[in-house]
C-alpha cells in the first residue's frame, strides 16, 4: 500500500473523475494555472484541458451559482472555494438554490455538484481564514456536508461525492494537505453518511469528525496508558451522519464524548447529543460532553489560537470527566 | 415554434402565432388575479400584465434545448417557454399534479423538459444559473444557448456584474435580457441604479441592443440578431427591453407609490392592444382574432377546471423527496 499525502489523495479523485467522465468539469479561483492554492489541482490542466478545467475571477456568489446552473444543465462540476470562511459569499446559490432546485421543482431535475474547501484554524490564518462553518450546511435540508479525516477516506469519499446526485459540500482542512496515509486499496465501503471505527475501544466512545478525527485517536493513544481504552468512531459525513454506528458504540461503552473543531454553540456536536439523549437515553452511563472551540472567532496569534483550538488534554479531560 | 430570419417581415401565421401566445400570458395571469382575490391561489403572486411582448418575443427566437433561468415575475417566461398549462395552473394552485408537486408555486415553476430551469424567489439569482447552464452548452457542444430574464431591480446586484464578467470571459453563448419596468420592487429605478444597463454591458465588452418592450415585432427582431450572435459563438449578448408593469410589484399591492397620472397612461403602452392596431391594417380579420381570444380562453378555462381537480399533495411523499435518495437526518 503507497503512502499519499491528504492534498494528492485529492488530486487523484479528481484525476479520475475528469478522465471517466466528461461531464465533470472543474473551476474556481487559481486552480487551473497555478494548481489550486494549495497544489490540490495541479497538473489538471494540462491533462484534461482548458474547457472543463477553468479559473475564474474572484466571484464566489457566480463560481457557486454557475455550479448550481452547470449542474442542472447536465454537468457534474467540481467548484473550489479557497478558504471556507468565503462560502458566506456564496450561500445563496448553496441554499437558496442547490439545496432546494430537487425538491421545490418536484423532483424534475437533480443537482449533482460538488463544493470543495478547507476549514480549520492552526497555521494562524486568522478570523476569516480559519473557521468550521459546516454546521451551517448541515442545518439545510437538500445539502449533504463531507468531512474526510485521511488521504485514503478524501480518495474514495470525494469520487462518491462526485458520482453523488445531490449537491455535496466537501470540506478539507488546510492543516492536513501535507498529512501522509496508506492509500487503502481493499473495496471497502466509504459511503457518504457511514461512519467507520477508528480505534475499538469499550470504555467510552469519542465520535468525531474531520482532522478532529486525530486529535481523539491522539488523545485515546495516552489515554491507553491509564488502562482507559476509548472507542473513535469517524463520521465521515455529518450530513446524513451515521447515528445507527454512534448509537451502536454507545451501547457498548455507556459513555459519550463528542469533539470538534467548530465552535461548540449550536454546532453538530449539539445536534449529536440531543440525539442521543433522546434515542440512547438509556444506555447512558454520564452526562454526554462536547469538546469543541469556544464561543469567539479564531484568533491569529499563535498564543491564543493555540488555546482556542480542542486539542488532546481537552479531549482527555473530557474523557475523564465521563468516566468519573 | 420556428420563427422567421431576421429582418424579413412577419408571416401572418408568425403574427397570429404572437397574438395567441401574448394573449395567452395575459389572460393566463387576469385568471390568477381573479384565482388570488378569491383565495384559490394562495401564497404571494408577481404579475407581469403588461410585459408579453418581452417573453413571448425572446422565447419565440429560440429552440426547445435552449435554456431559461426566470425570476419571481416569471409567469411569462414559463409559458412562452413551453410549460404545459394545466400543469401551470395545478402548480400555482398548490397542487399534487402540479408540474412541481405543488412544492414551489408561482415563484419556482420549472419544467427541465422545455428548458425552463425556474421561476426563482431571488432577485439576480437566476443569472449566476444562466452562467451556468451557458457553461453546459459550451462543454457539450450542443448548440444551445441560454436566456436569462430580470428586472431593473436586479441591476444593482452584486451577481450581475460578477456574472457579465465571467460571462464575457468565458464567451458563453448567453443572452441577458433586462426587463426595465422602471419600478424595483416599490422605488423608481432612477432611485436605485446610477448607471444603466446597456453601458454596464459595453465595460464588459458585451454587445447590446434596447428596444421597446412593448412592441413585440422589435424586441423579436432583437432577439432573433441576439441569440443568433451567442449562438454562433459570439459571447455573451444583452437585450434590454423597456417595458411597463402595469400591476403592483405582487398581486394585493395598492401601488400608492405611483402616481395617477402614470397608472392612467399605462394603456397607451399596451403591448396586446398596440399589437391588435398593428394587424388590423395586416390581412388578418377581426374573425380570425375572435377565434384566437375564443381558444386561449378555452384553454384557461380548461387549465382550471384540472387546477380545482387537482389533489393536496402528499406530505410523506414531499418530505422523502428532499434528497435522490431517502431521508437526511
Amino acid at each position: 500500500m503507497a503512502e499519499v499525502r491528504y492534498a494528492k489523495a485529492i488530486n487523484m479523485a479528481l484525476d479520475e473523475a475528469l478522465s471517466e467522465d466528461p461531464s465533470v468539469v472543474l473551476f474556481g479561483e487559481d486552480v487551473a494555472q497555478a494548481g489550486g492554492p494549495f497544489g490540490v489541482t495541479r497538473g489538471l490542466l494540462d491533462k484534461h484541458g482548458e474547457l472543463r478545467v477553468r479559473d475564474t475571477p474572484i466571484s464566489e456568489a457566480t463560481i457557486v451559482g454557475a455550479a448550481v446552473g452547470a449542474a442542472m444543465s447536465g454537468l457534474k462540476p467540481v467548484v473550489e472555494i479557497m478558504f471556507m470562511d468565503f462560502v458566506a459569499i456564496s450561500m445563496d446559490a448553496l441554499v437558496n438554490q442547490a439545496a432546494k432546485a430537487r425538491f421545490m421543482f418536484g423532483g424534475q431535475c437533480t443537482v449533482p455538484m460538488v463544493l470543495r474547501t478547507p476549514h480549520g484554524g492552526g497555521v494562524n490564518a486568522g478570523p476569516q481564514h480559519s473557521q468550521c462553518l459546516e454546521a451551517w450546511f448541515a442545518h439545510i435540508p437538500g445539502l449533504k456536508v463531507v468531512v474526510p479525516s485521511n488521504p485514503s477516506d478524501a480518495n474514495k469519499l470525494l469520487k462518491a461525492a462526485i458520482a453523488d446526485p445531490d449537491p455535496v459540500i466537501f470540506i478539507e482542512n488546510k492543516a492536513m494537505y501535507s498529512l501522509k496515509g496508506e492509500m487503502s486499496e481493499t473495496e471497502e465501503d466509504v459511503a457518504i453518511g457511514k461512519a467507520r471505527i477508528a480505534r475499538s475501544g469499550t470504555d467510552v466512545t469519542i465520535v468525531s469528525y474531520g482532522a478532529a478525527v486525530n486529535t481523539a485517536l491522539a488523545a485515546a493513544k495516552t489515554l491507553a496508558q491509564s488502562n482507559i481504552e476509548a472507542e473513535v468512531i469517524d463520521l465521515r459525513s455529518i450530513q446524513p451522519w451515521d447515528e445507527a454506528a454512534v448509537l451502536e458504540s454507545l451501547s457498548r461503552t455507556h459513555r459519550l464524548v463528542i469533539l470538534h473543531e467548530a465552535v461548540t454553540s449550536f454546532g453538530v456536536g449539539a445536534e449529536i447529543a440531543a440525539r442521543m439523549a433522546d434515542i440512547g437515553f438509556d444506555e447512558l452511563d454520564a452526562p454526554i460532553v462536547r469538546v469543541g472551540a469556544p464561543f469567539m472567532p479564531v484568533p491569529f496569534a499563535k498564543s491564543l489560537e493555540s488555546q482556542y483550538l480542542p486539542n488532546t488534554d481537552k479531549v482527555i479531560a473530557a474523557v475523564e470527566q465521563v468516566l468519573a | 415554434m420556428k420563427s422567421t430570419k431576421a429582418g424579413k417581415p412577419a408571416s401572418k401565421s408568425q403574427l397570429l402565432d404572437f397574438y395567441e401566445r401574448m394573449l395567452l400570458v395575459r389572460e393566463a395571469e387576469n385568471k390568477l388575479s381573479s384565482l388570488f382575490a378569491d383565495g384559490e391561489v394562495p401564497g404571494f403572486i408577481h404579475l407581469s400584465i403588461g410585459q408579453e411582448a418581452v417573453c413571448v418575443g425572446v422565447t419565440a427566437a429560440l429552440e426547445k434545448q435552449d435554456t431559461l433561468a426566470s425570476n419571481h415575475r416569471g409567469h411569462g417566461h414559463a409559458l412562452s417557454k413551453g410549460v404545459e398549462l394545466e400543469s401551470f395552473f395545478l402548480e400555482i394552485m398548490g397542487k399534487e399534479e402540479g408540474i412541481c408537486g405543488g412544492r414551489g408555486g408561482s415563484m419556482h415553476v420549472a419544467d427541465m423538459s422545455v428548458g425552463m430551469l425556474g421561476a426563482n424567489g431571488i432577485v439576480g439569482a437566476g443569472i449566476p444559473l444562466a452562467i451556468g447552464s451557458a457553461l453546459a452548452h459550451q462543454v457539450r457542444k450542443n448548440d444551445a444557448i441560454a436566456v436569462v430574464f430580470f428586472g431593473d431591480g436586479a441591476l444593482a446586484e452584486g451577481v450581475l456584474h460578477e456574472s457579465f464578467n465571467l460571462a464575457a470571459l468565458w464567451k458563453l453563448p448567453v443572452l441577458f435580457v433586462c426587463e426595465n419596468n422602471g419600478w424595483s420592487e416599490f422605488s423608481p429605478a432612477n432611485l436605485q441604479f446610477v448607471a444603466n444597463v446597456r453601458d454596464l454591458a459595453k465595460a464588459f465588452d458585451i454587445p447590446s441592443q434596447c428596444v421597446d418592450g412593448n412592441e413585440i415585432l422589435d424586441v423579436h427582431k432583437a432577439a432573433e440578431e441576439l441569440t443568433a450572435a451567442a449562438r454562433r459563438g459570439d459571447g455573451p449578448q444583452l437585450l434590454e427591453c423597456i417595458t411597463h408593469r402595469v400591476r403592483g410589484h405582487f398581486e394585493g399591492d395598492p401601488q400608492k407609490y405611483r402616481t395617477e397620472e402614470e397608472m392612467t397612461s399605462l394603456s397607451e403602452h399596451d403591448p396586446i392592444t398596440k399589437f391588435e392596431k398593428l394587424v388590423a391594417t395586416k390581412r388578418i380579420t377581426k374573425k380570425e382574432m375572435q377565434s384566437v381570444r375564443d381558444k386561449i380562453n378555452q384553454k384557461i378555462s380548461n387549465a382550471v377546471d384540472a387546477g380545482r381537480g387537482g389533489s393536496d399533495p402528499d406530505f410523506e411523499r414531499a418530505r422523502t423527496d428532499v434528497y435522490t435518495a431517502g431521508e437526511g437526518l
